[in-house]
């Protein structure tokens, strides 16, 4: 049996890879319950680095397809909604699905694009990778869902700050970047913190579906469903994660909470839009 | 299915998928859309009952019934979703397991707990273990149905508990001093306001239900994910309808049909709140009545 540190020192940075640590896990009778914190709290990496990419750019491409969204003409408005539609309308478990079976299905050696001068080469074979092609869906889902909350704040922008804008002569981009874009943020912002919690949370589904664990480094749910498999018990391993994940969504809290603090600083305490925790699960 | 179909290797176009999309499997497949849509209409009832129970308990007087109630909702909706699906049907199982097994063999001395193992007699085992397969098959459906019930139970009791805090407290005071008893307010006055209220967070639920029916996978079931990645994939055997790997246009499949049912249910939510609006003391039903008017 391994002492505890014994335990951390080889699983802390598993899911990395092979490499890091222990090559293999721990199995049957020989699990001890500091292989099984050590191990999923290693799995966390992956469900922060997916959390944190998948929001970080799905927000400047929400913001995008919010104001497509928002726009008058057909041509911009409609494939937004279509695309809104179709990843709000349908379960992120069979996306999963489709893209990874839709990614198997390009060619290995990736496209060429030829450009007259000369030739870009597009790497596909990363996409089958859960890191990268997981990665992509999550992108995708979360644009989706964070662009119709985007698309309901800028249409409640307040009139008068719009007013007063244009009462100063902005127009165009400037007026987009200093009214209505924190305009925007400040009235989206605590529906956006849920948006972010539970994207966090959908990521326990990426290596659930389609795409494969490459040397047995998955997330935090990954592992916990291994210790499951193995253990046959599931009142340690899935108490463990879920408590992860409850102290994940409190930093979630503190850290979106800041920047709701400095987006609404020019507004009274009572007129500030305030958090509320609306679990909205399962996407 | 067809006559024609008796010999594979001498079919083309059209023949060859008239006969290909008929197959046994196939066919399983068409029964497992049946199967969500069977899934969806039973555990949504369930869950209504399960969020009305809590609802209730989240109102009760007794201090024990209301914290219980607390407690159901807030572990429930603070917890990742899907541990609830994975930990459920597996815990409940070893429940009754285990429960069978103090009934049954009472004089059994070994822990039950070995090692890895969970170990009871034979007698205890669920299904019986001289179970017919559609025996298995539908106590594994009752689990996934319960762990659906329990969790989404957890959404409804919240979103019924506000809707009948939303119902004007003016009334019921009023209903009390036409000397109705609690009950009495709460069945005449409560209950039937409370609906159009609740209905946005319903409707909202039901989407998010709907959504989660294809994790009845990941629970052994065969659903329309293992269907469709079983019949999906690349086939060689000559009678096995060769072909290369459709994975891709299976998923679109199932991607047309859930986009298709939460369409259909956006519609029929907002159907139903108009016609629940007739009559009701709100703008829409405002709008309504002038409408007629």
């Amino acid at each position: 049996m391994r002492t505890c540190w014994e335990s951390f020192s080889g699983y802390a940075l598993r899911a990395l890879g092979r490499g890091y640590g222990e090559r293999l896990l721990p199995r049957g009778t020989d699990i001890s319950f500091c292989d099984q914190v050590a191990l999923i709290g290693s799995g966390l990496i992956w469900n922060i680095y997916f959390a944190a990419v998948a929001i970080a750019l799905g927000f400047f491409m929400a913001t995008a397809v919010a104001l497509a969204r928002n726009s008058a003409s057909p041509w911009l408005w409609r494939p937004a909604a279509a695309f809104i539609f179709t990843f709000r309308g349908s379960p992120l478990f069979i996306q999963f699905f489709f893209f990874y079976s839709a990614f198997v299905l390009l060619p290995r050696a990736g496209i060429e694009i030829p450009l007259g001068f000369t030739t870009l080469t597009l790497q596909t074979s990363a996409l089958t990778t859960a890191q990268v092609g997981g990665l992509f869906v999550l992108i995708l889902n979360t644009t989706a869902y964070s662009a119709e909350l985007f698309y309901g704040a800028l249409k409640s922008v307040p009139k008068g700050d719009l007013e007063a804008a244009e009462a100063y002569g902005m127009s165009g981009f400037t007026k987009f970047r200093r009214v209505v874009w924190p305009n925007m943020l400040r009235l989206a912002w605590p529906s956006y913190t849920n948006e972010a919690i539970f994207l966090t949370h959908s990521t326990t589904l990426v290596f659930l579906s389609a795409f494969p664990a490459r040397q047995q480094s998955g997330e935090a749910f990954y592992y916990a469903r291994y210790f499951v498999d193995q253990t046959f018990n599931p009142f340690v391993a899935y108490p463990l994660v879920a408590a992860f994940f409850v102290a994940l969504t409190l930093a979630i809290v503190a850290i979106f909470g800041r920047i709701n603090r400095r987006l609404n600083r020019h507004l009274p305490q009572e007129r500030r839009a305030k958090f509320r925790f609306r679990p909205q699960y399962l996407r | 299915m067809f006559s024609y179909c008796a010999d594979p290797s001498v079919l083309d176009g059209w023949w060859w998928f008239s006969c290909f999309l008929t197959s046994a499997t196939h066919l399983d497949f068409y029964r497992a859309f049946g199967a969500v849509i069977a899934l969806l209409l039973v555990t949504a009832p369930a869950a209504l009952a399960m969020g009305m129970a809590g609802a209730m308990m989240l109102r009760s007087q007794i201090r024990p019934l209301s914290m219980l109630g607390r407690f159901y909702v807030n572990i429930v909706r603070g917890v990742p979703d899907i541990v609830f699906f994975l930990f459920v049907p597996i815990a409940l199982g070893q429940g009754i397991e285990y429960l069978l097994h103090l009934v049954n063999c009472p004089d059994w001395d070994q822990p039950v707990r070995q090692g890895n193992d969970f170990l009871v007699c034979r007698d205890a085992k669920m299904p019986p273990v001289d179970a017919p397969a559609w025996v298995r098959n539908l106590y594994a459906f009752a689990m996934a149905i319960l762990a659906f019930a329990l969790v989404f139970g957890a959404f409804v009791a919240n979103t019924l508990h506000g809707a009948m805090q939303a119902v004007p407290h003016a009334q019921i005071e009023t209903a009390e001093s036409y000397g109705m008893t609690r009950k009495q307010a709460f069945r005449r006055i409560v209950l039937p306001q409370m609906w159009l209220v609740a209905l946005p967070g319903l409707s909202n639920i039901w989407q998010i239900l709907i959504k989660a029916t294809p994790l009845l996978f990941l629970l052994g079931i065969q659903d329309v994910v293992y269907w469709a990645r079983e019949l999906g994939a690349q086939k060689t055997s000559l009678y096995s309808y060769p072909h290369p790997d459709w994975r891709m246009w299976y998923f679109s499949i199932l991607l047309v049909f859930y986009l298709l049912l939460t369409w259909a249910s956006e519609r029929g939510f907002s159907w139903l709140t108009r016609r629940l609006s007739h009559g009701q003391a709100t703008a829409e039903g405002e709008r309504l009545r002038r409408a007629t008017a």
